[in-house]
């Protein structure tokens, strides 16, 4: 068997190639994506008075993130850790049942021929078109005629509606739950409902996995909705919340409370991170879906 | 009547078409306080807010006011069976948003409202707001200074009770001052005189910080003596050229062209360190900005003093710059319980005692302004100054006239896109203003308005 004269030794799936250039591209980008959170983090640590007067990525004179942590739970009657709850609330409530209603929707367009299916296909896609944040004043205005604005019910609802998730499930569910599984089911007599639970729904794990972490992302970081909707704070997310904190530094009367909003800021991102670390590998497979085809 | 007679006289001064909206807002005021023992409608409806606070009930109001919680609380104690739902429903701008949005859906809106000065046209002559004159309150004129007066009366009707005031003073670090031999300037020629030396002194020091504020500019026309808005009804005047505004833009250009003016934008936290340090030697600002100093920048404590604001000839001008006040809005199920909780929070003296003992800004009230407790006051802030004796005095020479925009809060927020380039670019603010001028030409025509340059 001949053997090339490989200096270099091919570049396979399991090793590729070295490239600088690709490499300082990537260094850099982590800079990019760090320096604000070690500066949050940082910061985080800071009085008021170092904040102002000490360089932005050096600590300040005190170290006080514990006292800060303390303070921004307990500022104004803990309103923060209230916030913190209807963030979860709106989450778990929104988020969960956006990834509910996506997975059971998309299944169905995916696993069954009815009429119609290309209307649905058409409203679906231009539904993923028009951003959400147009569509927040004419949400407010029919939310006020039934009464809803200014109640938790009032942010939940419109979270619950994920048309990018519903067609992420879509396509995927065609090629991770074969058609042939579901005739076998059929076959042995499983109810549709009963196949759902039991085969497809397994299938389709990495796929909801990745619509759930979208929806949660989406719903965590809802500002401009939840804005318009709230009027009172005790229904505000942290998001809102927070940039009320940051608001008070302004005009007749002005509290800056800058250590808390950066404290609070940081708190507000754990979670988040959290999420991130548990689900990521569902992550990377969901969002690979369907480009190989098997 | 001492006021109306004050009123003929710069009703001279004036030009008549831009004083006719204004004097007309006066003699409603005047007739219904001279009337007000006379006439038998409006004590009847007076009449009503009393047995609406006996009666009780419960009412919600807006505010992002800090003193807010304290004066609720008093207001409860005093007024057992009104219950009074405190909602902080965010800080300016976000607030309107949401008035707005609640007026426009026609629910959702609080029985009382916090709302600046430079808005309250907006939510006026939307309609949006109760004619307070109707309670008889047009007889608690004489309780106020004229300069928020003038503004809680739009197109003759009473549609607000003054929170706060904002004559406008020379806050400086006298500190930095001293040490580089700046006189306090009694002209804006001699605060140029000192921008330049400051600045070639220490490069890194700034006389002030500016980069394009519409409630600064504005107020900066108003002390000029510009009307460059002038609202009639629905028919509005725009001439940001006028013979006011020209000479608050010839002086302040040579600051703008000169890049004498520090870009750190107001309010954020470089500006709270630049106002500490020095680097930031001055700001021309309401007679609310003592509390913010002595509570956000402690480190300078000692430093700064206060003077009157600066003028073109030297004689005593001034304008007012922020402030707010309360409105009840029509939405409220039960406005003569609103008018009375809005009296009481606006009008008497526990409710304006602890408003000022809060830190939350300056009077509006012309009993507190007086009063010798607050001149007497001497802060260590301020080593020892009584500063209140120049603000107060500064509240006394408001010039008259003066008309925001029926959308100013809009106009505000386009601001930025046109007089801020002029900033950004250190050019001739009259280009800025132009462009600006144009922009709110077209959209008051889109909204209805009928809206001419002037």
């Amino acid at each position: 068997m001949p053997t090339a004269p490989a200096k270099r030794p091919a570049a396979t799936p399991a090793k590729p190639r070295r490239n600088a250039v690709l490499t300082v591209v990537m260094a850099l980008f982590v800079i990019y994506a760090f320096v604000p959170l070690v500066w949050l983090i940082i910061n985080a640590t800071k009085t008021q008075q170092d904040l102002l007067s000490t360089f932005g990525l050096g600590f300040g004179h005190h170290f006080v993130l514990f006292q800060n942590i303390a303070e921004t739970f307990t500022y104004k009657d803990g309103i923060f850790l209230h916030w913190l709850g209807n963030t979860l609330l709106y989450v778990v409530v929104g988020a969960g049942g956006a990834t509910l209603l996506a997975t059971l929707g998309g299944y169905g367009l995916a696993k069954f021929a009815f009429p119609g299916r290309r209307a649905v296909f058409g409203v679906v896609l231009g539904a993923i078109a028009v951003p959400g944040t147009a569509l927040a004043v004419p949400t407010f205005l029919l939310f006020s005629h039934l009464g809803l604005t200014n109640t938790p019910w009032a942010v939940i609802l419109p979270s619950l509606i994920s048309p990018f998730g519903l067609y992420l499930i879509w396509t995927f569910a065609i090629d991770a739950v074969p058609t042939e599984l579901l005739e076998a089911a059929r076959v042995d007599g499983s109810s549709e409902l009963r196949t759902f639970f039991t085969v497809s729904l397994r299938l389709l794990a990495p796929g909801i996995v990745t619509v759930l972490l979208f929806a949660i992302v989406a719903t965590w970081n809802n500002y401009f909705l939840p804005l318009i909707m709230l009027s009172d704070p005790k229904w505000y997310p942290l998001t809102v919340g927070l940039s009320q904190w940051s608001a008070q530094a302004t005009g007749v009367a002005a509290q800056p409370i800058y250590n808390l909003v950066i404290t609070g800021s940081l708190i507000t991102i754990i979670p988040i991170v959290i999420a991130f670390l548990f689900l990521q590998r569902y992550w990377q497979s969901g969002l690979a879906a369907g480009s190989v085809k098997a | 009547m001492i006021h109306c007679t004050r009123w003929t006289a710069t009703r001279r001064i004036a030009t008549l078409a831009a004083a006719g909206a204004v004097v007309a807002a006066a003699l409603v005021g005047c007739s219904s306080s001279s009337g007000d023992s006379s006439s038998s409608s409006s004590s009847a409806s007076a009449s009503d807010v009393d047995a609406a606070l006996k009666k009780g009930g419960t009412i919600t109001y807006w505010t992002w006011t800090p003193a807010a919680k304290a004066q609720v609380a008093a207001f409860e104690k005093a007024y057992p069976k009104v219950k009074v739902n405190l909602v902080n429903a965010g800080t300016n701008t976000t607030e309107y948003t949401k008035l707005q949005n609640a007026i426009k859906a026609g629910k959702g809106a609080p029985d009382v409202a916090q709302i600046e000065y430079y808005a309250l046209p907006q939510f006026a002559l939307g309609g949006a707001l109760v004619d307070l004159g109707d309670y008889g309150f047009g007889s608690l004129k004489s309780n106020y200074s004229s300069g928020p007066w003038n503004n809680v009366n739009v197109q003759g009707k009473l549609v607000a009770l003054p929170q706060d005031s904002g004559p406008m003073a020379l806050f400086y670090n006298k500190t930095v001052f001293d040490k580089y031999g700046l006189t306090v300037p009694k002209t804006w020629d001699e605060y140029i005189a000192d921008a330049k030396k400051l600045h070639a002194a220490n490069p890194n020091a700034y006389i002030t910080s500016d980069s394009g504020d519409p409630g600064f500019i504005t107020s900066m026309i108003w002390q000029a003596g510009g009307q460059p808005f002038k609202v009639d009804g629905t028919k509005v005047t725009i001439n940001l050229q006028d013979e006011g505004t020209k000479k608050f833009t010839s002086t302040w250009n040579q600051l703008v062209e000169g890049k004498l003016l520090s870009q750190v934008p107001g309010w954020s936290d470089d500006w709270y360190k630049a106002l500490g340090n020095g680097d930031v030697a001055s700001l021309i600002t309401g007679a609310w900005m003592p509390g913010v100093l002595e509570s956000s920048v402690a480190q300078a404590s000692g430093q700064w003093a206060v003077a009157p604001i600066p003028t073109y000839d030297g004689s005593p001008a001034n304008a007012e710059n922020g402030g707010s006040a309360e409105a009840v809005l029509k939405q409220s199920k039960n406005p003569a319980l609103a008018a009375g909780f809005l009296k009481w929070l606006n009008n008497s003296k526990e409710s304006v005692g602890i408003f000022i003992n809060s830190g939350g800004g300056f009077p509006s009230t012309t009993a507190d302004q007086n009063s010798s407790a607050f001149l007497d006051q001497a802060p260590a802030y301020f080593g020892g100054q009584k500063i209140n004796q120049v603000l107060v005095g500064g509240a006394k020479n408001v010039v008259s006239g003066w008309q925001y925009l029926p959308y100013e809060v809009y106009a505000n927020s386009i601001f930025g896109d046109t007089v801020g380039q002029s900033y950004s670019k250190s050019t001739s603010l009259d280009a800025g203003l132009g462009a600006w001028q144009k922009q709110l030409v077209e959209y008051g025509n889109q909204q209805g308005f009928t809206v001419k340059a002037g």
